[in-house]
């Protein structure tokens, strides 16, 4: 392991714990305060973090381990995302490629543990919820994998740190139709990864809408504290990587304290932009139905091709 | 004798040992001195696989025959040991397991020599270096396994029609392979691998050849749209013969395409690989759509084995592809991601085999709806379907998705500008596989969620225990292969570009692959290294945490507000796929029907609410079923030819001669 790098992710993720819960604030207050509604403040989710990590774990009989080591795998996957995406800086380690279907895989681990946990309580909610995002899950695989597959034309090569450092050294590239398609491809899968409007309702407890809160229902104390976590911290890490594919600027190619401060800096500005968009976007979208969200997927699966089809007849007519 | 050719006649010297041992021991002490006489054929079998494929070329035996062909020789080469390593070892495993599984007619004499002879027939047909010698082992291999679906023919009706559908579907893939290895020995004069060799790929018989092989090699490997007797045989067969049969039978059909493609009739046209991505991209949709709204569980396991089976067919296809324009490269990705593939196969779906035979024989119940709560019952068993579970589901660190990683490899670096062809080829073909991965994932959440997690479904789940010590030995064999294959997954390249004779794929570091022609690679330890690492902060605090607060059970934990009801209420296998079959309305076609039952005071009220839904394998219903329809109608049609009376018979008898005579003197 080199040092750079292992000092690069260690920042990542300190950066990423204490931001991705202040990023949930900054939603949530934004979408407050287009509503008419005072809010709960920035720090609320960080005050809920500290309620439910004292609180007292109640698990229900018949439950077996799942229930319990879910919660965890669910926020380490997240962690590992926060590693291996390029977010402050875009150096990898050399024994761990930050390869995006290994990043995307490690994302699903976490989906799988957060449904596993909901069957496990063996309400008819939690089943409801894992079904739920188990299809969603499903469906949104070819965007996402489809949409790594233009990102990588470029460069030749599916790992991260080089679609990202190409992207920092001709930042024009990011303009191409091919590289736009792409992104808001990948946009809309983001968004059904994270369960944001129009696809799941993250503040519903409606049982014909939920998806996400159906499967936490049962949990409590630290065990609900942990899928919270996972779930933001797969939310920043996701905001991030977007803004990192958008937004190449500021992105630190070496490690050295200045390029790691204005990384830093770099990633709290991104998140911020994009947060603040997607929540005051949230604000004029309603749910779909379940049933419609295929179409909304099948639309980003065909942008995501298009990109892969007008990258080989682009570079066909250049 | 060299050691390859040792290791054949030990191999048979064992069955032949193995087949006295169950017909002549009492029953006892059959099944321990049986089981174990079969597993030392299994051991036999992935010894001398090892060796061949460590040695290419090492030793043959050839058989006397008083045939006028080429010499009748078993000489494994480095692709064939691969293929006969990775049979052996899944028979060991699966014969382990048989001794404590076996019961009623599965442990009579008959199943046990039929598995033995199975065996045997699976080990060899990957040696077989001439088209006699894979035909006899070929029908050997068709024959036992036969006799094996047809174990519980006494017990269950529907042993019976789904036997009937695997001797025709069996018999079908002989007879094309039989006609395809008939073209090619008349255009190289010679039955001979090596004289068959010598066709000219671009000739109109290697075409030919190329088509009737590939169909054959497909009904075999249970390929849409002559799959049809896949999910029938794998619920009707006793566990650990289909554990054999879909993790080492059917990769005789892909062992065979790979035969034809790369030891045979090498660089072929670019159509070649478009069939069969075309016939691979469609089983692997269609199979993983049919398993991930399939309730049986082994059916589900069943129609899960054609969707991999479809990827390593589309991997194979993509290999064709490529190497006819010339991306070299790529094309020996592709080719070493078909053999991972393979491996990987075998290792989970041997897994899940097992892993279904252990909860089969504690709850007698196939039906995912009716189990439930298993994992606190069955520790070992659910442990070990988990991983395997995983694995099928293509997640880290397990060796389904170091196969799936690299097969994506090769189809991203696959295209090129100036080919049209492979630039549309490939994205499609990526979005098959994602598709493919995404449904598997939900598939197998859906049925270990299902069986062992929440509350029991039913009486005989609730009363489940854990499984005598030969079962759970082998499934944690089973399933440790799984995990240690996907973290060392550098082993496995090794083999497979030992088997095919590449250079552009190897280990890296510990155990992880380099494909460096694509300049991607993968290292599933330090992946896991990284994840331990950040693991560790967290468990330190759920420690601290739980120390101040530990867990406290409740009968349940919120549930509305509620208490517990009952475990009806409760998602079961076919509510969770119901989103999904909803989206999937036109391609699945499954029938629906609701009743419901008012009061008679009131039509606002209702007493009974009864649901039910049938889902028919649509390519059945559409392509056999009127196929079928015709031969009956034919039959019915042929048996006016014999209503019983003599005199009509006399006259048959008497027509015939007068033919024969006007034809002799003609």
């Amino acid at each position: 392991m080199s040092l750079p790098a292992a000092v690069l992710a260690s920042v990542q993720v300190l950066v990423m714990v204490a931001v991705s819960p202040l990023l949930v604030g900054l939603m949530r207050q934004t979408r407050a305060c287009l509503e008419g509604r005072v809010g709960a403040g920035l720090v609320q989710p960080w005050r809920d973090l500290r309620k439910w990590m004292s609180k007292e774990t109640l698990s229900a009989l018949g439950t077996g381990w799942t229930s319990a080591a879910g919660p965890v795998i669910v926020v380490v996957s997240g962690l590992l995302i926060c590693v291996l995406v390029p977010l402050v800086g875009a150096v990898p380690f050399p024994s761990v490629p930050d390869d995006l279907f290994v990043v995307v895989a490690v994302l699903l681990l976490g989906t799988v543990a957060t449904d596993l946990v909901g069957l496990d309580a063996g309400t008819a909610f939690g089943g409801m919820g894992s079904s739920r995002q188990m299809t969603i899950a499903a469906l949104v695989e070819p965007t996402v994998l489809v949409a790594v597959y233009a990102l990588s034309i470029p460069v030749g090569s599916s790992a991260l740190s080089r679609i990202v450092r190409a992207r920092v050294e001709d930042p024009s590239s990011v303009a191409s139709p091919v590289s736009l398609l792409a992104l808001v491809a990948l946009a809309i899968a983001v968004i059904a990864e994270t369960g944001r409007l129009p696809v799941d309702n993250p503040t519903t407890h409606l049982e014909l809408t939920m998806v996400h809160e159906a499967m936490v229902l049962e949990s409590s104390g630290r065990d609900l504290g942990w899928l919270e976590l996972g779930s933001w911290l797969r939310l920043g890490a996701l905001l991030g990587l977007l803004g990192s594919l958008l937004i190449p600027w500021g992105i630190a190619t070496e490690v050295t304290v200045g390029s790691l401060a204005v990384g830093v800096a770099a990633l709290v500005v991104k998140l911020t932009l994009l947060g603040g968009a997607l929540a005051a976007a949230e604000v004029f979208v309603a749910k779909l139905r379940l049933f419609r969200v295929p179409e909304l997927l099948a639309g980003s699966f065909a942008l995501a091709f298009l990109a892969v089809t007008a990258s080989y007849l682009l570079v066909q007519a250049g | 004798m060299s050691g390859v050719a040792g290791g054949i006649y030990t191999q048979v010297s064992l069955t032949v040992l193995a087949v006295l041992a169950s017909v002549l021991v009492p029953p006892a002490h059959r099944a321990r001195v049986a089981g174990m006489t079969v597993a030392a054929v299994g051991v036999a079998g992935a010894v001398t696989g090892a060796l061949a494929l460590a040695g290419g070329h090492a030793g043959s035996i050839e058989i006397p025959m008083s045939l006028p062909f080429d010499p009748v020789v078993l000489a494994p080469d480095a692709l064939g040991g691969f293929f006969m390593l990775v049979a052996g070892c899944v028979g060991a495993v699966a014969a382990v397991f048989a001794i404590g599984y076996v019961h009623g007619p599965s442990a009579s004499r008959t199943a046990w020599s039929a598995l033995a002879a199975f065996l045997l027939a699976v080990q060899l047909v990957p040696a077989a270096a001439d088209a006699v010698s894979f035909l006899l082992m070929w029908e050997l291999m068709a024959l036992a396994s036969t006799v094996l679906v047809l174990t519980e023919h006494a017990a269950r009706v529907e042993v019976r029609s789904a036997a009937l559908w695997y001797a025709a579907m069996t018999q079908l893939s002989f007879l094309m392979i039989l006609a395809g290895f008939a073209v090619l020995a008349a255009a190289g004069h010679g039955t001979g691998f090596a004289a068959m060799g010598t066709v000219d790929p671009g000739s109109t018989a290697a075409a030919v050849a190329f088509v009737l092989l590939a169909l054959g090699f497909a009904t075999k490997s249970g390929i849409v749209p002559v799959h049809v007797w896949l999910p029938r045989a794998h619920p009707a067969a006793p566990s650990h013969v289909s554990a054999v049969m879909s993790a080492a039978m059917v990769k005789m059909g892909v062992y065979g395409v790979l035969l034809v493609v790369v030891r045979l009739l090498p660089g072929g046209p670019y159509w070649w690989g478009l069939l069969l991505i075309a016939l691979g991209a469609v089983s692997a949709v269609y199979g993983i759509l049919q398993a991930s709204v399939a309730s049986d569980l082994k059916r589900l396991l069943g129609y899960s084995t054609t969707e991999n089976v479809g990827l390593m067919f589309l991997a194979a296809g993509t290999a064709v592809l490529l190497r006819a324009y010339g991306i070299s490269v790529s094309a020996e990705v592709a080719l070493v991601a078909c053999l991972l593939l393979v491996v990987s196969h075998a290792a989970f779906k041997t897994t899940l085999f097992l892993g279904a035979g252990s909860v089969l024989h504690a709850t007698g119940e196939r039906d995912l709806d009716r189990l439930g709560g298993l994992g606190a019952r069955m520790p070992t068993t659910a442990a070990a379907f988990g991983v395997g579970a995983l694995g099928a589901a293509a997640l880290p660190v397990t060796c389904g998705f170091v196969a799936e990683w690299a097969l994506l490899q090769s189809l991203i670096h696959g295209a090129r500008p100036q080919d049209r062809l492979v630039s549309v080829v490939m994205p499609v073909s990526v979005a098959v596989v994602a598709l493919t991965a995404g449904l598997a994932l939900m598939t197998f959440v859906k049925a270990y969620g299902i069986a062992f997690l929440a509350r029991p479904r039913s009486a005989e789940a609730a009363v489940a225990a854990d499984s005598p010590t030969s079962m759970r030995v082998s499934l944690v064999a089973a399933a440790s292969a799984v995990v240690v294959l996907g973290l060392i997954p550098g082993v496995m390249v090794s083999a497979a570009a030992r088997a095919t004779e590449l250079r552009g794929v190897g280990p890296v570091w510990v155990g992880g692959i380099d494909l460096s022609g694509v300049a991607a690679r993968l290292d599933p330890v330090g992946l896991t290294v990284m994840a331990a690492l950040v693991t560790l902060p967290v468990l330190l605090i759920v420690w601290r945490l739980a120390r101040r607060r530990p867990r406290r059970p409740v009968d349940l934990a919120w549930g509305c507000g509620g208490v517990r009801v009952s475990p009806r209420m409760q998602y079961t296998a076919t509510s969770f796929a119901e989103p999904l079959s909803r989206v999937f309305d036109d391609a699945l076609r499954p029938a629906r029907d609701v009743e419901v039952t008012h009061l008679s005071e009131s039509r606002y009220l209702v007493e009974r609410v009864q649901f039910s839904q049938r889902l028919d394998d649509v390519v059945e219903v559409r392509a056999y079923r009127p196929v079928i329809g015709l031969a009956d109608r034919f039959g019915v049609f042929a048996r006016r030819l014999q209503n019983g009376s003599i005199l009509r018979y006399l006259g048959y008898s008497f027509v015939a001669l007068l033919l024969v005579l006007v034809v002799v003197t003609l």
